[in-house]
């Protein structure tokens, strides 16, 4: 069973981590269904890491209370590691040592019984295609092949919760396909995933994620809740000079944020009390004072949108409080 | 405690080793090369020191003190001159190391008892007034014809007998050879498990391993092991080429110098352990580690006569594993002696080792903060 009683992996309220006069992770609140793939979507800095490390028993919480498979954290950590596997940002498993030998190095520390290793080893390897560099050491292979060396020891004694701090920032796409495709078979297999990301396609693929900022959680839910909350909206500008565009639309007050995608202006302004026609007008007024000539409609909101919505919004409310 | 988990990280420690051709080459290397460095190069007996002489008196008598002085080997004669003033103008200006003075009276001197010559030395080098001691010994009653003039004892006489006794032809070899098993031993195992740990940490292994449920005491131990057997090869190594190049004799039982290998190597291993759970970086245990090596190699014995020491000096040595070491290991190579005799240095190695891996274990936390 990956989760309590009710189903729930993780239950955590008020987290808190300061280091020094530096808060971390400010009062975050999180529930972590079971067999899900749950996301910690953030950019560098938010606190990913740092809340990964506080439910592992790794780091000690300033404040707040954590809960994970029923067990209280950090009291209960010693008997927490047993049944969680924990996927390190940076590749931590043993360069000199061969693919198959950090697979059974592992599976001795974490205690699968001898008779069984070996087994379990073949199965691992099989799985995980390394049928052919069983005796390759982990330090000289590319980037995706480690990473999915680290995944097979992190599931090797079968745990039913499973960490993984950013696992694919050093993947190219083609092997980031086929590591989500792993996870996915591990969720349906019924082990609890909490990820944590900054790539937007990757968060998409979350059954659920809460999104991080400056250590505050500032959004959670499912993707298509995430965005269909959307607070603001989301348009495709086409200008003769994006460039100028950009500029004119940058500081504006109501606008969320501009990125230039090819020739056109991805652009996301406040809800603020108007519709979507009020907003699209408002551009439109906006660029005709700067002398472009432009075409503006509405898009489909994706989570990058609310990426940056939440952020801004809460980097905002910070200013004025 | 597991032994799958703490056996787990032997096999770990030993498989890594065999690829770090480094560690494997220092594991050799460092041995073969102090011990013939020190062997050759470190040679405590000088021989052939420049020497002026002024012999003002010349008469049968003085010229035969001079050429007995020459024929210990100690000076090699490079210059004459008519005064002591020249002597001592070469001596300053370093062409000489020693000057030998006998003055226009020594017949009448050497008739009353009174100092007969004079040895001047270049006392900028502690090893040459060394040689001047063993120049001063030359008896001046051998070619006394009168006998009814009176004895001069020599001074020595004692240490001369020692001497003669443990390393007869006074080779340094004898005496650097068993001291330097254990400056090598302090010297690689200290380093080795030094950066045990903190290579660990900055490679990352050490988050991944503290999230699981290895215990401190396992990682530890798991450590340790493969060195102490490292320690003995090179132990071994050492004792091999000691006696093969300087014929160093173990006079003793070679399993009690074994025993007390294996006590210097737990000894320091711990102490590295330490080092690694405090150090930040692998730069930094090396250069704590450095900290315990110097104050070895100068206060235990090794370089400079224990005896000779201020007392705070001897205090600090009595801290550092090797001091010991060096008395257990002169004991049993040199005169034979069994580790039960020397029962006070192995208790105290046996103390270092609780104490140190004690706090090593305590000391590790299984957090990141």
């Amino acid at each position: 069973m990956s989760a309590g009683d009710d189903g729930i992996a993780i239950r955590v309220h008020g987290l808190t981590k300061r280091f020094g006069s530096l808060v971390a992770v400010d009062h975050v609140d999180l529930t972590v269904p079971g067999q899900h793939v749950y996301g910690f979507l953030g950019p560098n800095g938010s606190g990913k890491s740092t809340t990964i490390r506080m439910l592992c028993g790794l780091l000690t919480p300033s404040e707040g209370e954590i809960d994970v498979l029923g067990l209280r954290i950090p009291a209960q950590a010693e008997a927490l590691r047993s049944r969680i596997g924990y996927m390190t940002q940076k590749f931590s498993l043993f360069d000199d040592l061969t693919v198959r030998e950090n697979l059974e190095f592992m599976a001795a520390i974490q205690g699968v019984p001898k008779t069984r290793t070996a087994r379990r080893v073949d199965e691992l390897i099989e799985q995980y295609h390394f049928s052919d560099r069983q005796k390759q050491l982990a330090g000289t292979m590319s980037g995706g092949q480690k990473q999915r060396l680290a995944l097979a020891c992190a599931v090797i004694h079968g745990p039913e919760l499973l960490f993984l701090d950013e696992p694919t920032s050093a993947v190219d796409p083609e092997s980031r396909r086929d590591f989500w495709e792993k996870l996915f078979e591990l969720a349906d297999a019924g082990t609890t995933l909490l990820v944590s990301t900054h790539l937007m396609d990757e968060a998409e693929r979350c059954h659920r994620l809460a999104i991080l900022d400056q250590g505050v959680l500032v959004a959670d839910g499912t993707p298509s809740e995430l965005t269909a909350k959307l607070y603001g909206h989301t348009f495709i500008v086409e200008a003769d000079d994006p460039r100028r565009a950009q500029r004119a639309l940058v500081d504006a007050p109501e606008v969320l944020g501009v990125a230039q995608v090819g020739n056109t202006l991805r652009v996301l302004t406040h809800a603020g009390g108007v519709d979507t026609g009020g907003a699209g007008q408002y551009l439109r007024d906006l660029l005709g004072r700067a002398g472009q000539v432009v075409k503006v409609h509405a898009a489909q909101p994706n989570l990058e949108d609310v990426f940056v919505a939440v952020t801004r919004k809460s980097r905002q409310e910070e200013r004025m409080a | 405690m597991s032994w799958r988990r703490l056996w787990a990280i032997v096999i770990k420690e030993l498989r890594q080793m065999r690829r770090d051709r480094i560690t494997l080459a220092m594991i050799v290397g460092i041995p073969v090369m102090q011990l013939v460095l020190f062997g050759y190069a470190i040679n405590t007996n000088l021989r052939g020191l420049e020497a002026g002489i002024s012999d003002q008196s010349n008469t049968a008598g003085s010229r035969a003190l001079v050429m007995d002085m020459l024929a210990t080997g100690v000076i090699a004669p490079v210059a004459r001159a008519d005064t002591p003033e020249e002597l001592m103008t070469m001596l300053r200006r370093g062409r000489i190391s020693v000057g030998i003075v006998v003055p226009p009276d020594f017949e009448r001197r050497r008739l009353d008892g009174r100092a007969v010559a004079q040895i001047l030395v270049d006392g900028s080098d502690n090893t040459v007034q060394g040689a001047a001691v063993q120049l001063a010994q030359v008896p001046v009653d051998n070619w006394v014809p009168d006998a009814r003039a009176p004895m001069r004892s020599t001074p020595n006489e004692g240490r001369i007998s020692i001497v003669g006794f443990y390393n007869p032809q006074r080779r340094s070899a004898v005496n650097i050879v068993p001291g330097l098993v254990g400056v090598i031993l302090t010297m690689t195992m200290v380093l080795f498990t030094g950066i045990a740990i903190v290579r660990e940490r900055e490679r990352g292994n050490m988050e991944l391993l503290i999230a699981t449920p290895l215990i401190s005491a396992e990682l530890m131990i798991g450590k340790v092991l493969p060195y102490i057997a490292i320690g003995l090869v090179q132990t071994s190594v050492i004792l091999a080429l000691g006696r093969w190049l300087f014929v160093v004799p173990i006079n003793g039982s070679l399993l009690d110098v074994y025993v007390a290998a294996v006590l210097l190597i737990m000894a320091n291993l711990t102490l590295g352990l330490l080092i690694s759970t405090r150090a930040q970086s692998q730069f930094q245990a090396m250069q704590m580690a450095f900290f315990i090596f110097l104050p070895s190699i100068l206060l235990s014995g090794f370089m400079f006569p224990f005896a000779g020491m201020p007392k705070v000096a001897q205090w600090l040595a009595e801290i550092l594993p090797l001091t010991h070491f060096l008395r257990l290991i002169r004991g049993v190579m040199l005169r034979g002696a069994s580790l039960w005799e020397l029962w006070v240095d192995v208790l105290a190695l046996l103390a270092f080792i609780v104490v140190m891996m004690t706090a090593a274990i305590l000391r590790f936390r299984k957090r990141l903060d």
